[in-house]
């Protein structure tokens, strides 16, 4: 204790309060566990982070906005800075968003930079999920934490669709419009559910106030909390890092979080800021004074929603609409019927994605060293697939506008992209797997006889060599350190049976593993490097060593 | 080529006989209702349309028939009035050139007194919709109504402000930026390809004048928030996010990762 007390005397006021909240809350322990945690660096683990400072600012810029947006849908007649919407009749909440747009200072660049830092949000949050996916980050102990950060990306989608809806506009009106006719779709129960949600007949006079209670309070919340779950998961399972010498499944290698990741992190911050205020500051992002007030009657070609939402609308766009069943008196529209099943199972299986795969490879280690996504054929396969899939439906979302700019017919382009939805995302996995595999062919003849220089040399009895460079030991560690899987055998289980779910994860173990590149062994190597021509290949330990 | 073109345009004959029936009863309702527009504006002299005859022979008869009672290659223009010949030409759709489902706009041929000897001849063939008067052309009218006005009945095809839309089978409603006053009244009184009449029993010329102030109106005001992409919507949007936006940000990280590599 008297130390301390010393310390701080020397350390001025910054260590005079840090003790005073040591003594009173024990921060400091806490403190020096947390801030010798350690984070690893590469580029790719900064997407999360960005994730994270877009959702600040959208706090920040959220707030500035509810203290002049009203979410009253009464209808008003618009007297404001606008011209084309002068003497128009329209709700409070389009009037108020007008007035942040053109009367409130700093209003629109607010409106813009959460408008922005909202489309940045989900975009980085998916970029990040697509770089947990690819490097098999979900693996053991982090499966839970894939799924708290699934239930991010659903409830930033949640959270940019209640928010895109706020202003009352044409264009928002129609997007809440294509929600009530998916609602009222459900077979049964639609119609009901779509009257309780909009307190009656679409559109009501609710809905607006209704959405803003959960854009600004339940979807944040729910965020913050998953959010916070997320990063306290990320501190105790520690970060995972890419393959190199020293690094294991049993250690992190990289900066401790205090002082220099913070430091890094919080400038990281202010990068991320800039970027977002300088597009808002530049860049129009819905206008809604373009749209007009939300009207029942008329819909704009162009009425898309954002981004996120866009492999929705696309799966609208390309189900069959002319599937309409009557069945004892209820209709299922099989149009909108197929892309919600569809689009829910899609979302199941990335959601449940590591634990198929922890099934299938038996697999039950702690993996905190990434994988090369070359390294895993069928898993980046699988993603290119389901990539493919998402992005398929997410162009289709703008048929009409590729059609127009490529001066397609739209009708070519909607059968095009139903085909395209179908094959390819088969072509995409077969041809990432093929492509991993060479690649992997190509790590392992790189690894035995090093680089290829271009160099031809004569030696002195006349052969032509080229000279190979040796690798030096931080490539080698990369092409060497990997997990080899083998295709389960089926087994019967104690009773002498062999169950549905063996011969199934037998079946899709071989899937998984039956063409495989092993990674190189010791023996290999030093056989190789007595074989070589090449004298300079010196001999760096390979796999069995490296990773103990 | 061009006779491709028409054949799929060319309707069966059950719907040509619907049609007919139709108009045969909605005819004389119409022809009260536009009386209007028939009247010209300007009255034609002899000597001009000859002029017109002439200008028409050269350049257009190839397709539309000598007499313009239409041919394979181009339809009758009998009827359609001096508004049609003046947009189609004056907006450089005719002469018509190239095929596919619509006609493409190139430079304008022709010079403002020649477009109007054409469409003098073509106005003396038969009383079709005439050149607007000025007085609606000037954009002085209420651009809060033509907004209005326009999302109602125009925006479903060229996008809430005029920029452009697919319409199905490769046709498209174009974008409307440039497009003068007097065409874009003329658009709405002859319908050009799939593009709806809007009479003046249905849009009245003052509502028109109101649609032309809006669109100006657009036109002189670029949006307060910054550039405007295009004016695509979320589309644009959300493309410009993900190469721009995110695409810098990352390529600050990929910076800074190997920086401290
Ligand atoms: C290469 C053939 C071709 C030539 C030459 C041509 N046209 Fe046309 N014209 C067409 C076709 C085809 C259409 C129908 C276009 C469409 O619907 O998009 C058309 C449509 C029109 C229309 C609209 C008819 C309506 O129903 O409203 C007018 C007016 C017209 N042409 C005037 C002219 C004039 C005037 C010229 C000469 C300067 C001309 N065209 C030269 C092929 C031609
Ligand atoms: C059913 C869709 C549709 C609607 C509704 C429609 N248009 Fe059009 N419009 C078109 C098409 C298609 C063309 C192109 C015609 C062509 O190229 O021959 C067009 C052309 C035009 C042009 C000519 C632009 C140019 O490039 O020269 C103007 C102006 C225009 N429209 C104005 C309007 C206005 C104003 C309204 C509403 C009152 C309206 N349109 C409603 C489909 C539509
Ligand atoms: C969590 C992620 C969030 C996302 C993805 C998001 C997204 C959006 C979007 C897309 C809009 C439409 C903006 C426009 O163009 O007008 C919007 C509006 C709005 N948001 Fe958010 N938002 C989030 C969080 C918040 C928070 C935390 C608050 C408040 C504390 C907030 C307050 C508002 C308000 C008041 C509006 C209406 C503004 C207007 O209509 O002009 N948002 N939001």
């Amino acid at each position: 204790m008297s130390t301390t007390v010393e310390t701080s005397k020397q350390g001025g006021a910054l260590a005079a309060t840090a003790n005073y909240l040591d003594e009173r809350a024990g921060v400091g322990g806490i403190l020096k566990n947390f801030g010798r945690k350690v984070f690893p660096d590469h580029w790719s683990f900064m997407l999360g982070e960005v994730a994270l400072y877009s959702f600040v600012i959208l706090l920040i810029s959220g707030t500035f906005l509810t203290f002049f947006y009203q979410p009253a849908m009464t209808e008003v007649i618009y007297d404001g800075a606008y011209v084309p919407l002068k003497g128009a009749q329209m709700s409070i909440a389009y009037a108020s968003s007008l007035d942040i747009s053109f009367e409130i200072r700093g209003g629109m660049l607010m409106r813009q930079a959460h408008h922005w830092s909202a489309l940045l949000f989900v975009a980085a949050a998916g970029l990040h999920m697509l770089r947990v996916f690819f490097t098999g980050a979900f693996r053991k102990p982090r499966e839970i934490n894939w799924l708290v950060g699934f239930m991010l990306f659903i409830l930033g989608m949640a959270a940019g669709f209640t928010g895109y809806s706020l202003p009352d506009d044409l264009l928002s009106g129609n997007g809440l419009r294509i929600i009530d006719g998916m609602i009222k779709g459900i077979p049964v129960m639609g119609t009901t559910i779509s009257s309780f949600l909009f307190g009656g007949e679409f559109p009501g006079t609710e809905i607006v106030a209704r959405l803003y209670g959960l854009h600004i309070l339940l979807v944040p919340a729910l965020i913050l909390i998953f959010i916070a779950i997320h990063l306290f998961m990320v501190i105790i399972h520690k970060h995972t890092h890419y393959s190199g010498p020293g690094r294991t499944d049993e250690n992190v290698v990289g900066y401790p979080l205090m002082p220099v990741y913070v430091a890094k992190a919080g400038g990281f911050f202010f990068i991320v800021f800039g970027v977002v205020m300088a597009i808002s500051a530049t860049f129009t992002i819905n206008p809604i004074w373009n749209y007009g007030p939300y009207d029942p009657s008329p819909v704009s070609a162009g009425t898309q929603p954002d981004w996120y939402i866009g492999w929705l609308d696309g799966a609208l766009r390309l189900a069959p609409s002319n599937l309409d069943v009557s069945i004892l008196g209820y209709t299922y529209p099989f149009g909108v019927l197929i892309p919600l099943v569809g689009s829910l199972v899609f979302l199941g299986l990335v959601a449940v994605y590591p634990f198929v795969e922890a099934w299938v490879t038996g697999d039950k280690r702690e993996h905190h060293v990434l994988d090369r996504p070359r390294n895993a054929p069928v898993r980046t396969a699988i993603g290119a697939a389901g990539v493919t899939f998402y992005g398929v439906l997410w162009a289709a979302a703008s048929t009409d506008l590729i059609a127009v700019f490529f001066q397609m017919s739209l009708n070519h382009v909607l059968t095009v992209m139903q085909i395209t939805l179908i094959a390819g995302p088969v072509v995409a996995y077969i041809i990432t797997k093929r492509t991993c595999l060479a690649l992997q062919r190509k790590d392992r003849e790189i690894v035995l006889h090093g680089r290829e220089t271009g160099r031809i040399v004569r030696l002195p009895h006349g052969e032509y060599i080229e000279v190979h460079e040796p690798l030096d030991k931080f490539e080698m560690y990369k092409l060497v350190d990997f997990k080899d899987y083998r295709p389960t055998v089926v087994r019967p289980n104690k009773y002498g049976k062999i169950t549905v779910g063996t011969r199934m994860r037998a079946a899709l173990s071989r899937l998984y593993f039956e063409d495989r590149i092993a990674p190189v062994t010791q023996t290999e190597l030093n056989e190789a490097q007595s074989h070589d021509h090449s004298p300079a290949v010196s001999a760096p330990a390979a796999q069995d060593q490296l990773t103990k | 080529m061009k006779n491709r073109f028409f054949r799929s345009r060319r309707k069966p004959l059950a719907a040509t006989l619907v049609i007919a029936a139709g108009l045969l009863f909605s005819g004389g309702g119409y022809a009260v209702a536009t009386s209007v527009v028939e009247t010209s504006a300007t009255e034609y002299t002899a000597e001009q349309i000859s002029e017109g005859r002439k200008l028409f022979l050269a350049n257009c008869a190839s397709c539309h028939g000598l007499n313009s009672e239409g041919s394979a290659a181009g339809p009758s223009l009998i009827g359609v009035g001096a508004a049609s010949v003046d947009f189609q030409v004056g907006t450089g759709r005719m002469p018509g050139q190239g095929s596919g489902p619509q006609l493409p706009k190139k430079n304008v041929q022709f010079t403002d007194e020649q477009i109007s000897l054409m469409g003098a001849y073509i106005a003396s063939l038969a009383p079709g919709p005439a050149i607007p008067e000025q007085k609606y052309l000037e954009a002085t009218g209420d651009a809060t109504h033509g907004g209005e006005l326009f999302r109602i009945n125009c925006a479903m095809c060229h996008n809430a402000v005029g920029a452009a839309g697919a319409l199905t089978e490769g046709k498209y409603a174009p974008n409307l930026e440039g497009s003068e006053a007097k065409h874009i009244y003329e658009a709405m009184l002859i319908g050009p390809q799939n593009m709806p009449v809007f009479n003046d029993a249905n849009i009245t010329p003052q509502d028109k004048n109101d649609i032309i102030t809006y669109l100006a109106y657009l036109e002189e005001n670029p949006s307060a928030g910054g550039f405007e992409l295009g004016n695509l919507g979320p589309v644009a949007e959300g493309l410009f996010l993900w190469i721009f936006g995110l695409g810098l940000i990352v390529a600050i990280t990929v910076w800074l990762g190997a920086k401290s590599n």
